[in-house]
């Protein structure tokens, strides 16, 4: 049992100090609890939410395990207090049948940390042109489609893919990027491409594809989720989508809350992300978006890389940033602080909202429901040490930040998964 | 030493030159002041002076050079400093060891200056934060290519006195120059007017936040410039296909006979070389009166040597 905490519900309504009682791994009771227990967590001057939950991170297994396992992932994964996270299939090789899904679950389960769920490929290989199993793969558990890394990029391809997903009710997730306005682009294409001399990604990439894939939608009625939008015009595309009653989605990582094309200035790779970095405006539009419930998931995009991969030239070295155990004092910096949302709202676009977009039943403490819970100390400080994450990567670009909000416990089915201290 | 004891009290003290964005006027003057104390030597009967003696400077190229790196490589021996060429005409990861273990190697062996041309904008810079050397980039992707600005900007100074007031145009592929952003910083904080003239798919985004101005027409500022620096079409680098054909990019924006007649009389031809002759320039334009081509070279020179010698010494300062 939770005691005394302020227990945060956005999918029941529930704002209030009370008491979290869980039974045989299953939620029990929200309110004051009675009797008495043996085993009490007091949560005093603490929120109590539903387990958070990350749509959008990469373990890298298999194939990439000496920079992140499914296990060191997932267990950074509970120390920053997601109880479920969505595994992005982009892996060597990709998740494109049954097998490979049955992996990646088999992998987590072993871990015994967080819940683990993977998307599987929308095309064999992540080429963009055959189709991949998507039938069996959701039969054996994939939350979703999507090439990440890569955009779909021929145009009947992806109404293909959207055509036959009809098929089965499951969710299908773009990384919105044409590649032939991008070429060998590393950074925003912008002013700061221009003096630093490094080929420029243009925002039309993502916009293009964005605004396409929407035509597609209008055409196919599928479930659409649009993978880290990072600019004004996507935030625009979505707008107009959502008000057009689309079933389209999207998600917002914190670098792209948080850090603009600018920080590339000293050439730190760590800088170096897909999407890459925008504009002040950007971010001004992405957090508007927010503000205005646009936004459907907050996720990390959590993407760890070796030291040595990314002591490279901009120019060569990998996108990605391995954000996944500061992400909650990102989020509260980037939408807290600023009083863009207030305590529910956040956790809504941490639980209840992404487990919408993949479909599965979690994201709420309504009695019955699994028991993964998350409680927090929001004012506690901390710094960002990447020394002391339990993820094998350090690509960070926060090492060093003063952030605020602290996980205590992540607990998984009732069980406490983790603790701090 | 060959550089005079009148200069004005200014301490150069960075120990790395890694693009002219970063120097201060004063900065840049003062290296184009040390340049001068040095063209001297290159007239003696002996060409060598011993600022660098038992000093050792690596050129590491990963680019296809021959006048910049010969040009290192004579200034450093000028300064009688021991020379190594290290070229590697990729830097590929997957090919072989990364641009810092080759670094470190280098470093190993008791390297005190490393020259470096890469294809990667910022390589310089990150070759810097990670070994003790004095790095000199002597270009990088389409970021810079410092000793040319300054080389070009010592060659405009030395023949019209000043750079104030002057109007350049710089023509070609800007988007893809590091000379063009080299030679805007320089020139600009040395009080020209820096216009960009080339086709709108070799300008480079977000053009209007540079302190330039640009123009898609030569025709339109020929009239009115000092100085002409036209750069070189580099095939290697173009993406796509930016201009329809050689012949009509040529008609619009390469430097003719014709074209020179409504340029002014003193106007200063420049070009980095390699010059495609024919397709930016023609033979007679290179060759012609108002050709300061060669020059450039020559003063290349001096140029570096001022900067090896200035690095080496803010470096020696530093320990």
């Amino acid at each position: 049992m939770i005691k005394n905490g302020r227990v945060i519900d956005p999918a029941n309504g529930i704002d209030k100090v009370c008491d979290v009682l869980i039974v045989d791994e299953k939620i029990a009771q929200v309110g004051k609890v009675a009797k008495s227990v043996k085993n009490v967590i007091n949560a005093k001057g603490k929120l109590v939410t539903p387990g958070l939950i990350d749509i959008h991170v990469h373990f890298r297994e298999p194939g990439d395990e000496e920079e992140e396992t499914i296990a060191s992932g997932s267990a950074a994964a509970v120390a920053a207090g997601f109880t479920s996270v969505v595994c992005m299939p982009n892996t060597d090789p990709p998740i494109e049948n049954e097998t490979d899904v049955e992996y990646i679950h088999r992998k987590g389960r072993q871990a015994r940390k967080t819940h683990v769920y993977t998307m599987g490929t929308i095309t064999k290989k992540r080429e963009g042109v055959e189709l991949a199993e998507m039938g069996f793969m959701s039969q054996a558990g994939a939350v979703g489609f999507t090439d990440d890394g890569n955009g779909v990029q021929n145009p009947a391809v992806m109404l293909r893919a959207l055509k036959y997903a009809a098929m089965f009710d499951v969710v299908i997730a773009q990384h919105c990027q044409d590649n032939s306005f991008v070429g060998n682009g590393v950074m925003n294409s912008g002013y700061y491409s221009t003096i630093l001399g490094l080929p420029g990604m243009d925002k039309l990439a993502e916009e293009a594809m964005l605004w396409r894939d929407i035509q597609l939608v209008k055409k196919t009625n599928v479930r659409y989720h649009a993978q880290h939008i990072s600019t004004a015009g996507s935030v625009e595309l979505i707008r107009q989508a959502k008000k057009d009653s689309l079933p389209v989605t999207c998600e917002v990582t914190p670098h792209h809350l948080l850090l603009t094309e600018r920080c590339c200035e000293g050439y730190d790779t760590n800088y170096k992300v897909n999407p890459p970095l925008r504009t002040a405006k950007d971010i001004d539009a992405l957090k508007q978006a927010i503000a205005d419930g646009l936004v459907d998931a907050l996720v990390t995009d959590h993407a760890p890389h070796l030291q040595s991969e990314k002591e490279l030239e901009f120019l060569t070295a990998p996108f990605g940033i391995a954000s996944l155990e500061c992400a909650l004092g990102l989020y509260i910096k980037a939408l807290i602080e600023p009083k863009i949302l207030d305590w529910p709202a956040l956790i809504r676009l941490m639980t209840e909202k992404p487990a919408k977009v993949i479909g599965i039943d979690k994201g709420t403490l309504a009695k019955g429901k699994q028991g993964d819970v998350t409680i927090i100390d929001p004012d506690a400080e901390y710094v960002v040490d990447v020394n002391k994450f339990c993820s094998k990567s350090k690509n960070c670009p926060y090492n060093g930040w003063k952030l605020r909000g602290k996980v205590l416990y992540t607990i998984v089915g009732g069980e406490i998964r983790f603790s701090a201290d | 030493m060959a550089v005079s004891g009148k200069e004005k009290r200014f301490e150069w003290t960075r120990k790395h030159l890694l693009g002219l964005r970063e120097l201060s006027a004063e900065e840049i003057t003062y290296i184009l002041d040390t340049a001068q104390g040095f063209e001297e030597i290159s007239t003696r009967s002996i060409k060598k002076a011993p600022p660098l003696r038992g000093k050792v400077v690596v050129n590491l190229f990963f680019e296809d050079s021959t006048r910049t790196r010969n040009s290192f490589t004579l200034a450093a021996s000028r300064l009688s400093a021991d020379v190594i060429d290290f070229t590697m005409k990729t830097s590929s990861v997957s090919k072989g060891e990364t641009l810092l273990d080759t670094a470190r190697n280098l470093e190993a062996m008791g390297i005190d200056i490393v020259v470096i041309r890469h294809n990667a904008g910022g390589a310089p810079q990150f070759l810097s934060r990670n070994i003790k050397a004095c790095v000199i980039n002597a270009g990088d992707g389409y970021c810079e290519h410092p000793t040319q600005g300054l080389l070009d900007v010592y060659t405009i100074r030395k023949l019209k006195g000043s750079l104030k007031g002057l109007k350049v145009a710089i023509v070609g592929d800007i988007a893809h120059s590091r000379v063009a952003r080299s030679n805007m910083w320089a020139m600009t904080k040395l009080g020209a007017e820096v216009i960009f003239v080339g086709p709108p798919t070799l300008i480079p985004a977000q053009v209007e936040q540079l302190p330039v101005k640009v123009s898609y027409s030569l025709d339109d500022v020929i009239e009115e410039v000092d100085v002409i620096n036209m750069l070189r079409i580099q095939f290697e680098r173009l993406g796509g296909n930016p201009f329809p054909s050689v012949r009509e990019y040529s008609h619009y924006f390469g430097l003719t006979v014709d074209r020179m007649k409504k340029a002014k009389p003193d106007v200063l031809v420049m070009h980095p070389g390699p010059i495609n002759r024919g397709l930016e320039m023609e033979s007679e334009v290179a060759d012609g009166a108002n050709s300061v081509i060669l020059q450039q070279v020559t003063n290349g020179l001096a140029v570096r040597m001022a900067v090896l010698f200035l690095v080496n010494q803010a470096a020696a300062r530093i320990e």
